[in-house]
């Protein structure tokens, strides 16, 4: 139970324990790892409270429906594991709105300033995972699994972007 | 044979649980924070890449085992080459930007990240729901672009999934090993 309460596992330890669950997934729920679709569900039930007939008569939202299925259970439960994991590791776990101390370093420590960037971020995330049919789970860990054409053309240009990005953003002193 | 068949409230369980282990071994991994993941964007901790290259190396020989045995379903999405690349370079630029995707976000919050979850769970929602509404324009006009159905890499070169397999694990496996040892 050591290795449990352990503060990281070595990568190799992680990334193998995420195959074996992939893995495990694919046989006992004929399904795969992934997270994205689950809030383009949520999104649905959301704007549904004020518009349910703008929801029934949407294109996307009729294939994606606003329904609470396994992947949804699944991103419900990804924080409660976390929590158990940093529990164990760390002993007390405090909420806090802490910024990260790389966004500190970088943009300083005004809120708001995160709010706009991490908020347009987010967006961004969104989006793109909708139109792309998948995140860094389901394209990434899945489908790169499965050899898809789809998810490694996902991951190229994800990590592509991401590094140019990082060129401009953090700029080395 | 092939793949078990849950139905019902034990799938919602099921998937619960699954959801559980999946938190609990990001979090091991270290790969919940916003430091790691715009690390590895800039190239100074590779810790992401080296648990999603492990990861993927692990399912690959377990799914195309457990295929080839006839007990899994293989779920290859469709290749649309322009909304796959499109949608893959939006998503590069925003996971830098907010330092998550949507996993990983779910689970900062359960290491107490709120920040995580503000910016990043209500933002998501807005960009999916924001697809959403944009997704009929983006159908009729995009989205079949380079369209070639569920395609994988082997089918793509004709050739057996195990020729494919081997050769990456070896390869990417030597990357790992490799990046590893110059401690990055």
């Amino acid at each position: 139970m050591n290795w449990l309460s352990r503060k990281e596992w070595p990568w190799w330890q992680a990334g193998l324990l995420l195959g074996i669950l992939n893995v495990a997934v694919f046989y006992t729920a004929n399904y795969y790892l992934s997270a994205s679709t689950t809030f383009s569900r949520a999104a649905g039930m959301l704007v549904s409270l004020i518009a349910p007939a703008h929801v029934a008569a949407n294109a996307y939202w009729q294939n994606v429906k606003p329904i609470v299925d396994w992947q949804f259970m699944l991103v419900l439960g990804v924080p409660v594991g976390a929590f158990l994991s940093a529990r164990l590791g760390e002993q007390a776990v405090k909420f806090t709105c802490e910024l990260p101390g790389l966004w500190v370093n970088r943009f300083g420590t005004n809120p708001a300033r995160r709010w706009a960037i991490g908020l347009l971020g987010g967006i961004l995330v969104g989006f793109g995972a909708r139109l792309a049919d998948g995140c860094t789970s389901g394209h990434g860990l899945s489908g790169g699994s499965q050899l898809a054409v789809s998810s490694w053309i996902f991951l190229a240009a994800m990590m592509l972007s991401g590094m140019i990005m990082a060129r401009f953003i953090f700029r080395r002193a | 044979m092939g793949p078990l068949e849950i139905t019902g409230a034990v799938r919602l369980v099921h998937g619960l649980i699954t959801g559980i282990l999946f938190g609990f071994i990001l979090q091991k991994a270290q790969v919940t924070k916003y430091d790691k993941i715009v690390n590895f964007f800039r190239l100074t901790d590779l810790t992401v890449i080296k648990v999603m290259l492990a990861a993927i190396l692990s399912g690959m020989v377990g799914v195309y085992f457990m295929h080839g045995v006839g007990l899994v379903n293989l779920h290859i999405k469709p290749t649309l080459v322009g909304a796959n690349l499109i949608g893959g370079a939006i998503f590069g630029v925003g996971m830098l930007l907010l330092g998550f995707c949507p996993g990983t976000c779910a689970g900062a919050f359960g290491e107490g990240r709120l920040d995580g979850l503000l910016r990043g769970v209500l933002g998501i929602l807005i960009g999916a729901g924001l697809y959403s509404e944009v997704y009929p324009f983006i159908q009729s006009n995009f989205l079949k672009m380079g369209d070639y159905g569920k395609l994988s890499i082997p089918a793509l070169l004709g050739v057996d999934p195990w020729a494919v397999i081997v050769p990456s694990v070896v390869m990417l496996g030597g990357v790992l090993v490799w990046i590893d040892r110059k401690g990055l």
